[in-house]
């Protein structure tokens, strides 16, 4: 275990913490937008570099731009007047998540021996990825072409249903 | 401690923080932040094995992540999108004033 790992390791996790505990909503996405910048790192890394580059592009270009304007198009970046920022059940989903966990960590501690230890780097190129993405994977590329287009259009039409209601006046 | 049980003890811990930051805010804003912190952790798993795997060339883990990568983005843009018109409904995202099925 490296010192990088430790330290790409320690910012993705505190900037998970931070976006979950954070009062004030425009910096949680920041501190989120963070921890998707680790796990990016995480990601480069693992010699993934298609898919780090990959999560750089999708998290901090379009999620975490998407978060900023859904609070800022909800306006309530301020925290909330009275009850804080967590659920009345707060106690309950902190036990379930500790929980969740306590059985995660147990059962990679438990299975560690078995784990490979050392691996060579695999010599994976983008043009390799390209070909598998056009011939052996292709169907699930188009499918998720298909999902991503039909993803836009729900979206836009969900967020619009109110504007399309007042003109044709079909309430 | 092997480098693949590091790499999955943390996707582990940011799965266990994504879950709770989605089940204890009380923004629907934040607990979709929450669900996408889990994804990631579950793309992080993927890769790792991936990495340390018998055959990393095969591209399996790799192509997983990506097709993951592509969902939680759409599921990003339709839960955003639904969390807008809910509290043009509402005039809030409080989920725990949200506690009516007739609106």
């Amino acid at each position: 275990m490296s010192f990088a790992f430790w330290a790409v390791t320690a910012l993705t996790v505190a900037g998970g913490l931070a976006a979950v505990t954070l009062k004030n909503l425009v910096h949680c996405a920041l501190a989120v937008s963070v921890a998707f910048a680790g796990l990016a790192m995480l990601f480069l890394q693992l010699d993934a570099q298609f898919a780090g580059f990959a999560q750089i592009l999708v998290y901090i270009g379009a999620v975490a731009i998407l978060v900023v304007f859904a609070i800022l198009l909800t306006r309530n970046a301020d925290t909330p007047k009275e009850g804080g920022v967590f659920s009345r059940t707060w106690l309950a989903g902190l036990v379930v998540a500790a929980a969740v966990f306590a059985v995660l960590g147990w059962a990679v501690l438990a299975g560690a021996k078995g784990l490979p230890n050392e691996a060579a780097a695999p010599a994976v190129t983008v043009q390799q990825i390209g070909q598998a993405l056009m011939g052996r994977y292709v169907l699930p590329l188009e499918i998720v072409a298909l999902l991503l287009t039909s993803a836009l259009i729900g979206a836009v039409i969900v967020a619009m249903h109110e504007a399309v209601n007042e003109k044709g006046g079909a309430k | 401690m092997s480098p693949l049980a590091g790499y999955l003890l943390v996707a582990a811990l940011l799965f266990a923080i994504g879950l709770a930051g989605a089940l204890t805010r009380r923004n629907a804003i934040l607990v979709l932040i929450g669900i996408e912190l889990m994804l990631n952790a579950a793309n992080l798993n993927l890769i790792a094995f991936w990495r340390y795997g018998p055959h990393p060339e095969a591209l399996t883990g790799m192509m997983f992540a990506i097709f993951s990568i592509a969902v939680a983005a759409a599921e990003a843009a339709v839960g955003l999108g639904l969390v807008i018109q809910v509290h043009r409904h509402a005039k809030t995202t409080d989920l725990d004033q949200m506690n009516r099925m007739k609106g």
